[in-house]
C-alpha cells in the first residue's frame, strides 16, 4: 500500500469515526440541550479542580458549586463549602440514541452542582451539550447535501456526457446558468422563496434539499467532462462493439473511472455545505431555536454584550476549523492518490 | 476583438437566462408581500385588490416576465414593496459599496499573494515553503463567518478601528480629505476579512503555477546561463504563468463575492448582502431578484474583465481566434 492510499485511509476512518460518534451526542453531553438554568445566564467554562483549599490533592476533578455574585448579572463565585467529585456513567435527563432511550451520560456532577465544560448561553444552557447535539445537524446536514449534490452532478453529468447531442446542450446550458450566480447568492434566492418560519425537522430537510439542489453543477461539468473521455477509450469501444448496452457500459466501464474524482468531490464539498448550513442559520434562515445547530448557537454573538464579554460563545465556530482541517486533509490525500493513480 | 464581443454577447445571454430562471423560482413561492396586508384590518380588501391589479400580481408568468422586463427597460428593476420604492433606487448605491468593499479587496489580495507565493514556489521544500503551506492551510480552516466576527472583535478589544458600519455619524460635516480617510478606516476591517480569506486560495495556485513554469526547460535554461534568480522568477516565469493566473483571477470572483455577503452582513457594512437578508426576511421578492441579479451581473462583468486580461497578456488566445 502506497503512503498516498495509507494517509487516505487514516483521514477516512477519522472523519467516519467523527460522523458516527454524533449519534452518541446525547451520552457525551452531560446535559439535554434545551436545559435552562435561568439562573446561570452566560456562566464560564466549569472549573475543574484537583486541590482542595485545605491543599489535599485528589486524583478525581471536582467542581464547586457555582453561584451567582450577589449584586451581578453574569459576575459568578464557587462555593467552596463543598466539592463534587467528577463521576462517570451518571444518571440524568434521558435522551435517545437511534430509537433507544437511555439516562445514563458519560460524565456528570451530583445536582445542585453542575459541570458546564463550555460555560452557558443567555438561558444558562450547557454550550458543550448543545454543542454535541448540533453536531448531528451541522455535521450530518453538510454530508447529506454533499451527497445530493453529487449524485445529481454525476447522474447529469453522466447523461450529458455519455449521450451528447441536445441532452448534453440543455445540461450545460441549464448548470452553466446556475454557475454564472455566486454561490451564496444563489442558495439565498432559492431560500427566499420558501416559507420563513418552519419547524426544525423540516428545515432541515429543506436545507440539506436546498444546498444539494443548488450545488449541482460544478460536480456535474467535471463528470462530463470524464465521460466524455472515458466513452472513447478502446475498452468501452470494445464493449460496444461486443453488443453491451448503454447501462452496462456506463455502470461498468464509464462510471468506476470517475470514481475518485467523485471522492474527492465530497470531501471539498462537504466543509462547504457544512459552512452553508451555519452561515444560513446564523443568518435566522436555517434551523431555529430551540433545537441547537452551529449557526444558530454562533447567531448569539450578533448581540454586542456577547460578542465582547463571553469568549465560550465562540466555540461553535471554532469548531468548524478541526472540522475542516479533517476534511482538506483527506481532500489533498485523495487528490494525490488519484494523481498517482493516473500517472 | 470578436472574441471579447462573443464573450460580452455569451455574458447577456446568461443573464437574460438567469433573470426567467429567477423569476420561474418565484413563482413557485408560497407567499408574497401582500399577502401580509391582507391580514392587517386597517388594510380594506379592495385596497389589496388594487394593489393587486397595479402590479399585476394575479397575471400569469409569462405577462409578469414582461412586465419587470419593461421595468428594467426603464431603469426601474421592478417595484419593491417593502421599500415603496423602485428596485434600482435601492440598488444602486449598496451594489456601489459592495464594489468599493470587494474591488480594493481583491487588489491588496493579490499584492500580496504573488510576492508570497513566488517566493514559497522558488524556496520549494525548504522551510520558508513549509511555514507558507502551514500557514495557508491553518487559514483555510478557518470559516469567513468566524473571520469577520473574530474581527469585529479586534475592533471592540482594541478600539483603533470602528465596529461596523461604513461612516461615521459626522460624515456629512468633514472635509474632502477627512471624508476619504473616515471612509477607509473603515474599510480595513471588512476588506482585511476578504484578504484573509481569499490569501491561502490565491497563494497556493501562484505557488503551484510558478513551479510548474520554473520546471519548464527555457528556465533552467536561463538559469544554466547565469541569469539571476529574481529577475527570473518575477520578470520571466510570473510573464509565462500569467495564463493560469488570469482564469484563477476570473473563477476567483464567484467566491469572493459570496464571502463578501456574509462580511458585509456581520460587519454591517451596506453593501447588496445586508440588503439581500433584508429582501428576504421581508418577502420582498422584486427585491431578491434584483440583488440576485446585480450580483451575477458583477460576476459576468468580472469574468469579462479577466477574458481581456488574458486577451491582452496571451498571444495564445489571439492565436486562436483568428
Amino acid at each position: 500500500m502506497s503512503a498516498a492510499s495509507r494517509q487516505v485511509r487514516a483521514w477516512a476512518s477519522l472523519l467516519v469515526i467523527l460522523n458516527a460518534s454524533v449519534v452518541f451526542a446525547g451520552f457525551i453531553a452531560p446535559y439535554a440541550p434545551n436545559e435552562q438554568n435561568r439562573n446561570l445566564p452566560f456562566a464560564g467554562p466549569t472549573r475543574l479542580h484537583f486541590i482542595e483549599t485545605t491543599g489535599q490533592f485528589h486524583l478525581r476533578p471536582f467542581v464547586y458549586l457555582v453561584v451567582s455574585t450577589p449584586g451581578s448579572v453574569d459576575k459568578y463565585e464557587e462555593d467552596r463549602s463543598r466539592r463534587y467529585p467528577v463521576r462517570f456513567l451518571i444518571r440524568g435527563a434521558r435522551y435517545t440514541i437511534a430509537g433507544f432511550a437511555a439516562d445514563r451520560h458519560l460524565f456528570g456532577v451530583e445536582e445542585p452542582a453542575k459541570v458546564f465544560l463550555f460555560g452557558t448561553d443567555q438561558f444558562g444552557r450547557d454550550v458543550f451539550s448543545r454543542l454535541l447535539v448540533g453536531a448531528q445537524i451541522s455535521l450530518v446536514a453538510g454530508v447529506l447535501a454533499a451527497g445530493l449534490a453529487l449524485s445529481l452532478g454525476v447522474a447529469l453529468g453522466a447523461l450529458a456526457g455519455f449521450y451528447g447531442g441536445w441532452t448534453d446542450d440543455a445540461v450545460m446550458r441549464i448548470a452553466e446558468l446556475f454557475l454564472a450566480l455566486p454561490w451564496l447568492y444563489l442558495l439565498l434566492a432559492v431560500r427566499s422563496v420558501l416559507p420563513l418560519h418552519i419547524d426544525p425537522a423540516r428545515a432541515f430537510l429543506l436545507l440539506v434539499t436546498v444546498i444539494g439542489f443548488v450545488g449541482w453543477a460544478r460536480p456535474a461539468r467535471l463528470i462530463r467532462g470524464m465521460v466524455l473521455s472515458a466513452k472513447r477509450r478502446d475498452h468501452v469501444l470494445a464493449a460496444r462493439a461486443f453488443g453491451a448496452t448503454d447501462m452496462y457500459v456506463l455502470r461498468r466501464h464509464v462510471l468506476p473511472q470517475t470514481a475518485g474524482v467523485v471522492l474527492t468531490q465530497l470531501a471539498v464539498l462537504v466543509p462547504r455545505y457544512i459552512l452553508a448550513e451555519v452561515t444560513l442559520s446564523f443568518f435566522g434562515l436555517g434551523v431555529a431555536e430551540p433545537v441547537p445547530s452551529w449557526g444558530n448557537m454562533l447567531a448569539a454573538v450578533q448581540r454586542y454584550d456577547v460578542l465582547t464579554s463571553y469568549w465560550w460563545m465562540f466555540l461553535p465556530g471554532i469548531a468548524l476549523s478541526p472540522v475542516f482541517l479533517l476534511y482538506y486533509a483527506l481532500a489533498n490525500a485523495l487528490h494525490e492518490h488519484t494523481a498517482l493513480l493516473s500517472s | 476583438m470578436r472574441y471579447l464581443s462573443r464573450r460580452l454577447a455569451h455574458g447577456f445571454l446568461v443573464l437574460a437566462g438567469v433573470s426567467v430562471l429567477s423569476f420561474v423560482f418565484v413563482a413557485l413561492a408560497p407567499g408574497e408581500f401582500l399577502n401580509e396586508m391582507r391580514l392587517d384590518p386597517r388594510i380594506s380588501p379592495e385596497m389589496v385588490a388594487a394593489l393587486r391589479d397595479r402590479y399585476g400580481l394575479d397575471q400569469p408568468l409569462p405577462l409578469k416576465y414582461l412586465h419587470w422586463l419593461q421595468s428594467v427597460v426603464r431603469g426601474e428593476l421592478g417595484f419593491s414593496f417593502a421599500y415603496d420604492r423602485p428596485v434600482a433606487a435601492l440598488l444602486w448605491p449598496r451594489a456601489r459599496n459592495t464594489l468599493l468593499l470587494t474591488v480594493p479587496a481583491t487588489l491588496a489580495a493579490w499584492l500580496i499573494a504573488v510576492p508570497i507565493g513566488a517566493w514559497s514556489a522558488s524556496q520549494r521544500g525548504r522551510w520558508p515553503d513549509r511555514v507558507c503551506a502551514g500557514t495557508t492551510t491553518a487559514l483555510l480552516t478557518v470559516p469567513e463567518l468566524l473571520l469577520a466576527l473574530g474581527l469585529l472583535v479586534v475592533a471592540v478589544r482594541t478600539g483603533y478601528f470602528p465596529i461596523g458600519g461604513m461612516r461615521s455619524a459626522a460624515f456629512a460635516e468633514l472635509r474632502e480629505w477627512a471624508k476619504v480617510k473616515d471612509l477607509a478606516v473603515h474599510l480595513f476591517l471588512p476588506a482585511s476579512a476578504l484578504i484573509l480569506v481569499n490569501l491561502p486560495v490565491l497563494i497556493r495556485h501562484v505557488r503551484s503555477s510558478l513551479i510548474d513554469v520554473l520546471a519548464a526547460p527555457f528556465i533552467q535554461g536561463a538559469h544554466a546561463r547565469g541569469v539571476p534568480p529574481r529577475r527570473l522568477l518575477f520578470r520571466d516565469a510570473l510573464r509565462a504563468a500569467s495564463n493560469p493566473l488570469i482564469s484563477l483571477l476570473g473563477l476567483s470572483i464567484a467566491g469572493l463575492l459570496s464571502t463578501s455577503l456574509v462580511v458585509e452582513a456581520v460587519m454591517s457594512w451596506p453593501g447588496l448582502g445586508p440588503l439581500l437578508l433584508e429582501a428576504i426576511a421581508a418577502r420582498d421578492l422584486h427585491l431578491v431578484i434584483g440583488a440576485v441579479m446585480c450580483s451575477t451581473l458583477f460576476l459576468l462583468a468580472g469574468n469579462l474583465v479577466a477574458d481581456a486580461l488574458l486577451y491582452l497578456s496571451d498571444p495564445r488566445v489571439r492565436a486562436d481566434q483568428v
